[in-house]
């Protein structure tokens, strides 16, 4: 892949498209797919969208505090950090964001190398 | 007003300082410079604003009445005069020449400069919607916006403040005590959301309405509404209407950048500079609102006071670097405390302390990371906020007053009394413990040693810490004391750990105190955690919804995935579709339709399921919509397949088909399926009806069988084919199909009214007892039409077709990817 001197974060819309206690998705082609998280308390997370467990949709888990239960079998998962929580043991590779201006960023080269847990 | 003339004459020796901005930060550095060195510069300032410097954060009081402009001036002109300084007051700085390094003002004043600082503060932003230029729009930034509500305010009328953050509500604040009907429209679901977390947010919203305020969360504005020329409603983008004789827009400032934009220093979303202070052109510095130090800009005073004083030192001193300031929060609303410092987005590496007392109104929460303080939320007790900010900036290890933290300093640091225990054993005996209902200290004393061992009894004996809970913890101390910490047995079994009540006692207090909300229940029953986890948001919301149906609004962000898309999820991320097929029953039609999602939509596998309907596999989160569009246009309806609700009515061919049928086993199926379908409920339901004794609906392992025979039903109860196999109970015995279907909309009502979430009828009906459950229904001769009536009042609100709903396009965010990342067009972008 060719370096892009400018563009090492990566635009993808405004925060108001995804609802407080939500998360929505970004397939990444040829990479894995992106769960980007908004907090009920108003705070922005991306992690690749696979639970280290069995590659469950994070993306689809309850959302509370900086966490994230996974809807197959309920591996609680930090957003900040991609781990497992309690006893499970796994990680999922976090993707850097930044939020500015209310628009949401993702650090490329994370996104563009995105491997599944 | 001019430059005094220079000491050493020829005015060479002395430096010339020009500065832009007459604000905050622009006058605070002149200050901290003159008190290092009063002689070193010939300065001038500039300010676009035709006024002497003020304290801009007082303009809410002002607003509100409180205060006078003359009362937050901060430098009248005899400051600038005795301190030779030459103000130039409404003249904006145009242009900055950094060759030449002049400045070049609109009038065309043009001032030579050896240093220059720019603090010209920030932009409130305005959302470009239709409307936003007409007149009757204001922000809230300087004198003249204030001055322009004040002239609104004296018409009295309708105010609409957009923005529900700190200045937004000091607007609204202001206008209403001006005598305004005052409406807030905030984006998000909570007020202050960057400051405050769900729970203080809630209280602040009650708080306002209580007060007269009408405040819309989660509306987004689409467009500002027109009437001869001026302002004259808020139109949201649900199609609501506001009307409205101001608009005030406070939505938020952006860095005011522009002049070191152009004049091409290094500009982020701020102008950028160094712990110095200084631009990327020496010669320039900047302070304030306008600037991006170390990637952050700041939006409150007590940074700037810190930049001011790196500057002063910088420039005339010795420097001391300026390091990013952690901030604090506080509304000035007269009445209303409120105070949040530094990270509480909390979280598992982090340990939440909440305290929470809803008689007085109370919410606080500390976060405590790695034995150190890194946040604190306080709602209606503010008292402990500069303690803890304190705490919070020094980054001291506050492990040893951990447990007596949330209490505030007074307790914190009261020596022995800092082990919470000691100081409940050192209350006197008559000390209430237990506000609610009168129950002193030695009463619980007595009653634990009279054999109550743990929370529950004691609750259930002199009721301490039964109704409201807030004295929980005392009551688990003096269980603590009385009993030594090892024999405190443990307590009732808690709906979670981020409570110490049980799945009863929140249900009953739910309906004794008319709680309404999920916020509003973790608040006056004392949860732990800021907002509650993924087991009891979801029981949470079942408990509101049944309580107060029609009243009560989903919260789709506490529902597990399946009943908020309305799909199974399967092991690879897909989702199964199951349409209704009511009593089992389908048609060619039916069949059809499902037979042409499955091949439009390549679904790798379709089948029958145990419960006598079909199951499309394989179906993605995006493809959901439209596989629901072409079913409903079939006809049919979603199964609930996901749902803790009524799943199937598994019928057999009945009277009209089979030698042996006694009644219309088929028919009556239907009948009940179409009067239950889409009823939430504790745990998932299933009902069966057999034609006779042979029962080939397996009606003896439903939650809710029927088995006809000659004379009447029999009605069957509690059955399970699940992990444990359990038949059902014989309720009784009706003669007609009516009776039969009562019965039926009855007892469920009594199982949606009374269950545990995640309790099936079968583990519900052994803890209850048959008897009990034969009791509720049959005592009282009124019950069973009581039950039934309110069941179907639920379904009036609930029997709609979740499905149909989202093929008409709500909630299309959970359906649809964000965006999608193709690397190849990304090179080129
Ligand atoms: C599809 C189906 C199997 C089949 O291919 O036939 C099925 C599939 C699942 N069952 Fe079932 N059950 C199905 C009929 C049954 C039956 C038979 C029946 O309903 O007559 C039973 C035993 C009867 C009973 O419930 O009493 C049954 C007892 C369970 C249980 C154990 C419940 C219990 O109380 O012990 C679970 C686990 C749970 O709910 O916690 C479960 C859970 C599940 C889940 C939801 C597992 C999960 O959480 O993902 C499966 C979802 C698959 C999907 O995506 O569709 N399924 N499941 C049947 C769908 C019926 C329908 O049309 O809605
Ligand atoms: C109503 C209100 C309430 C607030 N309440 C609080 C609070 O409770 N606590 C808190 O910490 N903060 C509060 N703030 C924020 C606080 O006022 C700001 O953080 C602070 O004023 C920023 O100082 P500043 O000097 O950077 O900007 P300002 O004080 O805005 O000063 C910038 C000045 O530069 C002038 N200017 C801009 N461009 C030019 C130009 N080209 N030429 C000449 N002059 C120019 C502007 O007219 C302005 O006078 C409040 C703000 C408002 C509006
Ligand atoms: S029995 Fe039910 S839960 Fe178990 S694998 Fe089969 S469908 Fe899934
Ligand atoms: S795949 Fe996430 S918990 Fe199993």
């Amino acid at each position: 892949m060719m370096s892009d001197p400018v563009g090492t974060w990566l635009d993808i819309g405004v925060t108001t498209q995804i609802a407080p206690g939500t998360a929505r998705t970004l397939p990444v082609q040829g990479g894995a797919e992106i769960a980007v998280f908004h907090t009920i308390r108003g705070e922005f997370y991306a992690l690749v969208n696979s639970c280290p467990h069995k590659q469950g949709p994070l993306s689809q888990g309850i959302i509370h505090g900086d966490t994230v239960t996974c809807p197959l079998h309920n591996w609680r998962i930090s957003l900040k950090r991609g781990e497992a929580l309690g006893d499970d043991e796994g990680c999922t590779p976090t993707i850097p964001l930044k939020v500015d201006a209310g628009r949401i960023y993702l650090q490329r080269d994370a996104v563009l190398n995105s491997r599944a847990a | 007003m001019n430059a005094p003339a220079s000491f050493e004459g020829g005015g060479t020796s002395r430096e010339k300082l020009v500065v832009i901005g007459n604000g905050m930060a622009g006058c605070r550095a002149v200050e901290e410079i003159l008190a290092r060195d009063g002689d070193r510069f010939d300065i001038t300032i500039f300010g676009a604003e035709p006024r002497v410097n003020y304290n801009r954060i007082m303009l809410s009081p002002v607003l509100a009445g409180e205060k006078t402009f003359d009362e937050i001036v901060i430098n009248t002109a005899e400051w600038y005069d005795e301190n030779g300084i030459t103000l130039v007051s409404g003249d904006a700085v145009a242009q900055i020449d950094r060759d030449m390094q002049h400045v070049v003002t609109q009038s065309g004043r043009t001032e030579n400069y050896d240093r220059l600082l720019i603090a010209t503060g920030s932009d409130p932003f305005v959302i470009p919607v239709p409307g936003h230029n007409l007149p009757g729009v204001v922000t809230f930034r300087d004198l003249d916006d204030v001055d322009k509500m004040l002239a609104a305010a004296e018409k009295g009328g309708n105010a609409v403040v957009i923005g529900g953050g700190l200045l937004g509500l000091e607007a609204a604040h202001g206008l209403s005590l001006r005598g305004m009907h005052v409406t807030v429209l905030h984006l998000m679901p909570t007020l202050m959301e960057r400051q405050l977390d769900e729970a203080a947010g809630y209280l602040l919203k009650t708080e306002l309405e209580r007060r007269g305020q009408v405040i819309l969360t989660s509306a987004d504005t689409a467009e500002i509404l027109e009437k001869h020329g001026h302002v004259s409603g808020v139109k949201l983008k649900d199609g609501t209407e506001i009307a409205a004789d101001i608009v005030v827009m406070a939505v938020g400032i952006r860095p005011n950048a522009a002049l070191g934009k152009m004049a091409g220093l290094e500009v982020g979303r701020g102008i950028v500079v160094n712990d110095d202070m200084v631009t990327s052109d020496p010669a320039i510095m900047a302070v304030g609102e306008c600037v991006e130090h170390r990637g952050q800009c700041y939006g409150l005073v007590a940074p700037l006071w810190d930049m001011c004083r790196s500057l002063a030192d910088a420039l005339v001193a010795e420097p001391s670097p300026y390091e990013g300031s952690v901030t604090s929060t506080k509304l000035k609303v007269s009445g209303i405390d409120l105070f949040s410092a530094g990270d509480f987005s909390g979280g598992d590496d982090c340990e939440d302390i909440v305290m929470r007392d809803a008689a007085r109104g109370v919410y606080k929460r500390v976060i405590v990371k790695d034995g150190r303080l890194i946040g604190a939320v306080l709602y209606g007790d503010t008292a402990d906020g500069n303690w803890y900010f304190d705490l919070l900036k020094k980054g001291e290890d506050v492990s040893d007053i951990r447990e007596a933290l949330i209490f505030g300093q007074a307790y914190a640091s009261g020596g022995a009394l800092a082990d919470p225990n000691a100081a409940v054993a050192a209350l006197s005996d008559d000390a209430e413990i237990c506000g609610c209902n009168g129950v002193s200290k030695g009463q619980v004393v007595s009653c634990i040693n009279n054999g109550a061992h743990n929370l529950d009894a004691v609750r259930s004996t002199c009721k301490a810490s039964a109704s409201c809970g807030s004295c929980t913890g005392l009551v688990e101390s003096l269980l603590a004391i009385t009993l030594g910490e090892e024999a405190v047995a443990s307590g009732p079994q808690t709906m979670c750990k981020c409570t110490s009540f049980t799945h009863d006692d929140v249900r009953r207090l739910i309906l004794e105190k008319e709680l309404k909300l999920i916020p509003e229940v973790m608040q006056e029953l004392h949860w732990t955690t800021p907002e509650g986890c993924a087991s009891c948001r979801p029981a949470l919301n079942y408990y509101l919804l049944c309580a107060w149906p029609g009243e009560y609004e989903d919260d789709e962000k506490s529902r597990f995935v399946n009943e908020r898309l309305h799909a199974n999820i399967q092991k690879d991320g897909t989702y199964s579709v199951v349409p209704r097929m009511w009593g089992g029953l389908t048609s060619p039609k039916e069949l059809r339709a499902i037979a042409d999602v499955v091949e439009k939509f390549n679904a790798p596998m379709v089948k029958v399921t145990g419960g006598q309907r079909l199951d499309i596999f394989g179906i993605k989160k995006e493809d959901l919509p439209a596989v629901w569009a072409d079913l409903n246009t079939a006809g049919m309806v979603s199964g609930h397949a996901y749902g803790k609700s009524l799943r199937t009515v598994k019928t057999c061919v009945g009277s009209e088909w089979c030698r042996f049928g006694t009644q219309d086993s088929t028919g009556l199926g239907v009948k009940i399926e179409k009067m239950t379908w889409g009823s939430y409920m504790p745990h998932k339901f299933k009902i069966a009806v057999s034609g006779c004794p042979r029962n080939c609906a397996e009606a003896t392992i439903k939650d809710f069988g029927v088995v006809c025979v000659d004379s009447g039903y029999e009605l069957h109860v509690g059955g399970n084919g699940g992990i444990h196999v359990r038949a059902t109970d014989l309720l009784c015995k009706v003669e007609t199909e009516e009776q039969a279907m009562e019965y039926c909309a009855a007892f469920i009502q009594l199982y949606r009214e009374d269950a545990r979430y995640l309790e099936r009828t079968a583990p519900w009906v052994e803890r209850k007892g048959l008897d009990w459950i034969k009791s509720q229904l049959f005592d009282d001769p009124h019950a069973i039409l009581q039950l039934a009536d309110r069941f179907r009042l639920s379904q009036k609100y609930w029997q709609v077709d979740p499905w149909a709903n989202r093929v008409a396009g709500a909630h299309s965010d959970l359906h649809s990817h964000l965006a999608e990342v193709r690397p190849l067009s990304l090179e080129n972008a």
